[in-house]
C-alpha cells in the first residue's frame, strides 16, 4: 500500500446467511479523490459500503485503512480510524433528540479539548457549509429530507476527517438539491483534500464529480467495470457498464 | 383425425402421430384464466401427446394473466419433453406476450424465512432462534457489565445529564400510577384479610399481614412490573427506532460505544430510582391497610403504625431493596437489549416494545423467586 492509497479492500467477500452478495471484491481508493460506488439495485453498494466503515465483518478479505486493518484492528487503533472518518447515512443519521448543533458539537465535545464557545464556534462554521447556519436549535424532525442530509454533511465533517463516506447522498432529494449537495461535496474535495467515497446510482452525481468509479454487479457478486465514468460511459467493453452509464435499456 | 368439441373454451383436435392443437377461442382473461386451463389439462390427459399446437386463432380476448398461464403452460410441457409451440397470435396477443419476461417462469422463488415447511421444522427453528436469543442475551449482559464497570472505574465518561432525565422519566413520572396501584393494592389486602380476621378477633393482625407482603413482596414486585410497562418498554422503543433510523449506526461509526452512550444512563437511572419507588410504594400499599384497618376494622391509627413497625424488620426492607436494584437492572437491561434486536421498520418495532415488557415481568418473577429461596436460608 504507498501513500497515494488511503483505502485498500482486499478480496472482500460479503454474505447475508447463505446468500453471497458480494465475492472476491479488491479496489484501492487514493487519497484525495472522489471515489464512486455505483450499480444497479440490490448489486451490494451499500454492503459494501458498510463494510468498509467496520459496521459489518465479512465473511472473506480486508479492509484497511490508512494501513489499518479495521476490522482485526485494537480498541485504539479503531477509534484512531474512527475519528479520522466521517459518514453520511441515507437517512441522515442524526440523534432525533439532539439538536442540529448539538448532533455537530457531538463529536467535538467526545474527541477534543476545545472550550463550549470554540465549540460553538466550530459548529456554526460547520453548518456555515452546509448552509445551515441560523437552525442551530432546531430538531432534525423539523427539517427537510435535504436539510437533514447537510446536516449530517456537517456532523461528518465536525473534525475534519480525512475520508467522508456518503451512502446514497442524493436518495429522495429533487434534483435542485442534489445537484446542491453535489457542488458541496466537490468544494469541500477541492477545498480541504478530502477523500470522498460515495455509493449512489445517481447517474447526474456520478457524471458531475466522480474521479473514478467502480461500477458492481449483482450477477457477477463484483466489479465488472473501473475508471473514469465519462470513459467508460464511451468505452467499456462491458455493455452493462455503457448501458448503465447511458441510461439505455438493452 | 379425432375431434372434440364438448368445452366452452377449447376445441382439441388430435393425430394419431401423437400431436394435438387445442383451439382456443373466446376470453383468456382473470375471470376465465381457470376454466380454460381445466378444459386444456382434461385435453392433455386424455390424450397424452408427443406434440401440442396451441392455436389461437379464435382467441377474441387475452390479457396477460391468460398470457402468463399459456406461457407456464407450454414451459411446463417442454419439460416434461412434449413440444409445445403456440401459432397464429393476433397482433395485440404478441405484444402481450412481449410484455411478460419468460426468465421469470424458470427462477425459482427466492427462499424466505417464512416459508411453511412443517411443524417439526417449526419448531426446530423455534428452539434455535431461543437459544440464539439466549446467546445474544448473554452477550448483551457481559458488555453490559464490562460498560457498567468502565463507568463506575470513571465516573465522568457517564452520561450524568441523560442519567438524570431517565430517572425523572422512570422514577419522578411514575410516582402518581405506583402511588395510586399501590394504594388499591394494600386497600385490597386489607380487606380480603379482614374478611378472614375479623370473625376470630384478629382485626390488628390486618397491619402485620398487610405491611409484611407490601414490604417483602408485592412492594418491590409491583414497582417493578409497572416501571417495565413504563419505562422498559420506552426504551427498547427509544433504541429500536434509533435502528430503523441509522443513528445506532452512526454513532459506531463516530467511535461513540452504543453501551456507554445509550445503555448505560438508562440502566443506571433505573437502578437508582426503582428503590426509591418500591419505598414509596411501600408506603402507599400500607396507607392503603391504615385505611381500611380504621375505617373498616374499628383500629386506631396508632395501633395500626406501632403493629406495623412490630412486624417488619431492616431486614426485610433491606432486602425488599435489594430486590428493587436487581429487578431495575433487569428491566432496564432487557429493554434496551430488545431496542438493539429491531430490525426493518415500525413492526419490529412494536414487537420489540411488547417482548421488552412480557420479558422483563418473566425474569422479574423469576428473580423474585430465587430471592425467596436465598433469602429464607439467609435469614
Amino acid at each position: 500500500m504507498n501513500d497515494k492509497t488511503i483505502i485498500r479492500v482486499e478480496g472482500l467477500t460479503a454474505r447475508y446467511g447463505g446468500i453471497t452478495i458480494l465475492e472476491n471484491v479488491s479496489f484501492d481508493v487514493a487519497r484525495g479523490e472522489i471515489f464512486v460506488i455505483m450499480g444497479g439495485s440490490g448489486c451490494g453498494k451499500s454492503t459494501l459500503l458498510k463494510h468498509m466503515i467496520g459496521l459489518y465483518e465479512p465473511a472473506g478479505g480486508r479492509v484497511i485503512i490508512n494501513g489499518i486493518d479495521i476490522h482485526s484492528a485494537d480498541e485504539e487503533a479503531l477509534l484512531a480510524i474512527r475519528t479520522n472518518m466521517g459518514v453520511l447515512f441515507q437517512s441522515g443519521g442524526l440523534l432525533g433528540s439532539m439538536t442540529l448543533a448539538e448532533n455537530v458539537a457531538l463529536p467535538l465535545g467526545e474527541y477534543t479539548d476545545l472550550s463550549p464557545a470554540m465549540i460553538a464556534l466550530v459548529v456554526g462554521m460547520k453548518l456555515g457549509m452546509v448552509k445551515l447556519r441560523g437552525y442551530e436549535r432546531h430538531l432534525p424532525s423539523e427539517l427537510s429530507g435535504g436539510m437533514q442530509k447537510r446536516a449530517g454533511l456537517a456532523r461528518a465533517m465536525a473534525l475534519d476527517p480525512a475520508i467522508l463516506f456518503f451512502d446514497e447522498p442524493s436518495a429522495g432529494l429533487d434534483p435542485v438539491i442534489a445537484a446542491e449537495l453535489d457542488a458541496m461535496i466537490k468544494n469541500i474535495n477541492e477545498g480541504m483534500g478530502t477523500t470522498m467515497v460515495i455509493v449512489t446510482h445517481a447517474l447526474e452525481s456520478i457524471l458531475a464529480i466522480a474521479h473514478r468509479v467502480v461500477m458492481l454487479d449483482k450477477e457477477a457478486h463484483g466489479i465488472i467495470a473501473e475508471g473514469d465514468p465519462r470513459i467508460l460511459r464511451q468505452q467499456a467493453d462491458d455493455m452493462r457498464v455503457t448501458d448503465f452509464l447511458n441510461r439505455r435499456i438493452s | 383425425m379425432k375431434s372434440q368439441r364438448q368445452n366452452t373454451y377449447i376445441q382439441s383436435v388430435g393425430d394419431p402421430q401423437g400431436e394435438i392443437t387445442l383451439f382456443v377461442a373466446g376470453r383468456v382473461a382473470l375471470d376465465t384464466v381457470t376454466r380454460v386451463m381445466n378444459e386444456i389439462h382434461a385435453a392433455l390427459t386424455a390424450a397424452v401427446p408427443t406434440r401440442v399446437v396451441i392455436d389461437l386463432s379464435r382467441l377474441e380476448y387475452l390479457d396477460s394473466a391468460g398470457a402468463a398461464v399459456l406461457l407456464q403452460l407450454a414451459n411446463e410441457l417442454q419439460a416434461r419433453s412434449v413440444a409445445c409451440e403456440l401459432v397464429n397470435l393476433s397482433e395485440d396477443s404478441q405484444k402481450i406476450m412481449e410484455l411478460l419476461d419468460k426468465r421469470m417462469l424458470t427462477v425459482p422463488a427466492t427462499p424466505t424465512d417464512n416459508a411453511a415447511t412443517g411443524i417439526m421444522v417449526d419448531i426446530g427453528r423455534a428452539s434455535l432462534q431461543v437459544r440464539d436469543d439466549f446467546v445474544l442475551l448473554m452477550m448483551f449482559l457481559g458488555e453490559l457489565i464490562r460498560a457498567l464497570g468502565r463507568s463506575l472505574a470513571n465516573p465522568r465518561s457517564v452520561r450524568w445529564p441523560e442519567v438524570l432525565f431517565y430517572m425523572k422519566r422512570a422514577g419522578v413520572d411514575g410516582l402518581p400510577i405506583v402511588g395510586l396501584i399501590s394504594l388499591l393494592v394494600g386497600l385490597i389486602i386489607a380487606f380480603m384479610s379482614s374478611l378472614q380476621l375479623k370473625p376470630f378477633g384478629g382485626n390488628v393482625f390486618v397491619a402485620s399481614l398487610v405491611s409484611v407482603a407490601i414490604v417483602k413482596e408485592l412492594g418491590p414486585l409491583m414497582t417493578a412490573i409497572i416501571v417495565a410497562g413504563r419505562s422498559g418498554s420506552a426504551f427498547a422503543a427509544e433504541i429500536g427506532t434509533m435502528i430503523v433510523h441509522d443513528e445506532v449506526d452512526a454513532l459506531v461509526t463516530m467511535g461513540f460505544d452504543p453501551f456507554r452512550f445509550l445503555v448505560v444512563p438508562k440502566v443506571m437511572a433505573a437502578m437508582c430510582v426503582v428503590p426509591l419507588l418500591t419505598l414509596y410504594a411501600d408506603l402507599f400499599g400500607i396507607l392503603g391497610g391504615l385505611i381500611v384497618g380504621v375505617t373498616g376494622l374499628d383500629l386506631t391509627v396508632f395501633t395500626y403504625i406501632h403493629q406495623t413497625q412490630k412486624s417488619i424488620h431492616l431486614f426485610d426492607i433491606t432486602a425488599s431493596l435489594v430486590k428493587s436494584v436487581v429487578f431495575a437492572g433487569l428491566i432496564a437491561g432487557i429493554g434496551c437489549h430488545r431496542g438493539f434486536r429491531v430490525r426493518g421498520g415500525a413492526e419490529s418495532v412494536g414487537a420489540a416494545t411488547t417482548s421488552a415488557v412480557v420479558s422483563a415481568i418473566f425474569l422479574i418473577v423469576v428473580a423474585d423467586s430465587a430471592f425467596a429461596i436465598i433469602l429464607h436460608y439467609i435469614r
